[in-house]
């Protein structure tokens, strides 16, 4: 330090060590995966170096789309899907969000059943399929017992999970305000445990649009998932991806409807 | 109204949190209760208002709420405890409803309370919009609202920082002067417990017992943070209490 008034420090800028580990996400970004990706298949399925029978050309699959969709039968194979997808993922998601707050608030129903759903959780329910016809029957009802089914155990757990990490000190205020039980629950309990709720509602409603392809397995004449299967079982590659085309657009067009509701519902978030 | 706590003692499993106390809570006064932290104040406090029951000891409350009250125990939170996805208006809305106020009585009601805390203008704001300071307001008018006989205030000024604490005790100070109301008041903070307390209950360290009870006299209005009298006042309380805070300091925590 003797040397201060001889040399003249050397002075540069604090180096920055911040930034990082903040995700954000431009939408541009997103589109411009898929752009990309499908612009390379089509390149590759053109030129040659990727053979038409790994990967069918992305512009064939377009095109069997437009025709689905020109020749109506696209919406003959939508409309039952989404019929059963609405019905299915209902019954599931609603019970499912009931029985999670019965966990969340009772004791009893806490210890008797969480083993149960990790019991449930776990089993493929296309597994379950056979079991559902004989019960429900080869018709619809057993294609929304699936669906439902298999909507119900996420959510529950997700649920019962969301009732769980609600501010404590929110539900004690209500308490020293004396208000009343149901209050308390419909009040203070739902909406702190929406946000758990709603992102939990995202998982379940894909895995309802897997069970879907699976619940029409059998015997449905008409639907997406039966349209992919006919595909497949013919090896019709531009159709079966027309079909997955499909289902992966009503993946992307229900989660962002939970988004909306989400940002409709939770504006109050900081 | 008055509450008074008889021979209160509690133990969580085998830690004794509070021995033997006794304490009666004068109508129209403001009782403050210090001590080191973790000597049981806010459980003290809990017992008081029925959110939890003492492992012995009586807890009673000595003549009736007055008739209008709608919550005669009501507390003010340390951490606010406001409903975020709820106004202001909407926060106090719900308890006047629950309790059956009809809708433009409740109307009325929130009017007079946010006057007299200052948030008139913040009646439909998020408490997302809010500084600490205004949400411990909202706090505070949400507890007017419902007329309580007793106001238990568990360190109500503890999150925020000191010039709000400032502006907020003379706010306490104004509201208590315009119509006085009874009130425990939990705090660690000497400064907040000889400003407002006309009563100051000095707790030891874990078991909390109840070390020394202190009067002042000098009318709240009437004090100002200068002043000699307190100062002498806080000096003493913090002897009290210095000895005590450094024990409960070192100890090994261990449950
Ligand atoms: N629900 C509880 N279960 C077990 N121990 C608790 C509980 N609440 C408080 N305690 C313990 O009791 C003691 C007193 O707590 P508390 O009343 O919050 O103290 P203070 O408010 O004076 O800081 C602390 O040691 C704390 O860890
Ligand atoms: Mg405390």
């Amino acid at each position: 330090m003797t040397d201060i008034a001889t040399q003249t420090p050397d002075v540069r800028p604090v180096e920055f060590r911040g930034g990082g580990f903040r995700p954000s996400s431009p939408r541009w970004v997103g589109a411009l995966v898929f752009v990309l990706l499908i612009a390379f298949l089509e390149w590759g399925t053109r030129a040659g170096f990727i053979s038409s029978l790994t990967v069918p050309r992305p512009s064939d699959v377009f095109l069997t789309l437009w025709d689905l969709a020109a020749s109506g039968a696209l919406w003959t194979n939508l409309a039952p899907s989404l019929m059963r997808l609405l019905v299915g993922g209902t019954i599931g998601a609603t019970v499912g969000i009931a029985v999670g707050v019965m966990i969340g608030l009772f004791s009893f129903a806490r210890a008797g059943l969480v083993p149960l759903v990790a019991a449930i959780f776990p089993i493929p329910k296309i597994a379950l399929l056979p079991l559902f016809v004989i019960w429900f029957g080869i018709d619809e009802a057993s294609k929304y017992a699936l669906i439902a089914f298999g909507t119900f155990t996420p959510t529950v757990v997700s649920t019962y999970g969301a009732v769980d990490n609600v501010d404590r000190s929110l539900i004690r205020m209500g308490q020293s305000f004396g208000l009343r039980w149901s209050t308390v629950v419909f009040r203070i309990v739902l909406p702190g445990a929406m946000p758990g709720i709603l992102s939990g509602l995202r998982v379940s409603l894909a895995i309802a649009i897997i069970l879907l392809v699976a619940a029409e397995m059998l015997g449905a004449e008409h639907g997406i998932g039966a349209y992919i299967l006919q595909a497949g079982s013919l090896y019709d590659l531009e159709r079966l991806f027309a079909g997955v085309t499909i289902l992966s657009l009503l993946g992307v067009l229900l989660s962002a409807a939970v988004g909306a509701v989400e940002k409709h519902v939770l504006g109050w978030r900081t | 109204m008055e509450l008074r706590l008889e021979g209160v003692s509690h133990c969580y499993g085998d830690v004794e949190v509070i021995r033997n106390i006794d304490l009666s809570i004068p109508k129209g006064r403001i009782v403050c209760i210090v001590g080191p932290s973790g000597c049981g104040k806010s459980t003290l406090l809990r017992f008081l208002g029925g959110l939890e029951r003492p492992t012995s000891g009586t807890v009673s409350q000595v003549g009736e709420p007055p008739a209008d009250s709608i919550n005669p125990l009501t507390y003010v939170f340390q951490d606010f405890a406001l409903l975020p996805w709820r106004t202001v208006e909407g926060n106090i809305s719900l308890i006047l409803s629950d309790h059956g106020v009809p809708k433009k009585r409740a109307d009325e009601i929130i009017s007079d309370v946010l006057a007299r805390t200052k948030l008139s203008d913040f009646r439909k704001a998020l408490p997302k919009q809010l500084s600490g300071g205004m949400k411990q307001r909202v706090a505070i008018a949400r507890a007017l609202a419902v007329n309580p006989a007793v106001l238990l205030m568990d360190e109500p000024l503890s999150a925020l920082d000191s010039q709000t604490r400032e502006l907020l005790m003379d706010d306490l100070v104004d509201l208590w002067t315009r119509s006085p109301f009874t009130a425990v008041y939990v705090t660690h903070n000497l400064a907040e417990a000889v400003r407002l307390g006309h009563q100051i209950v000095v707790l030891s360290r874990r078991p909390g017992k109840i070390n020394e009870v202190v009067e002042i006299d000098t009318p709240l209005a009437d004090r100002s943070a200068t002043d000699p009298e307190l100062e002498r006042t806080q000096q003493h309380l913090w002897a009290l209490m210095r000895a005590e805070a450094e024990a409960a300091d070192m100890e090994l925590i261990d449950d």
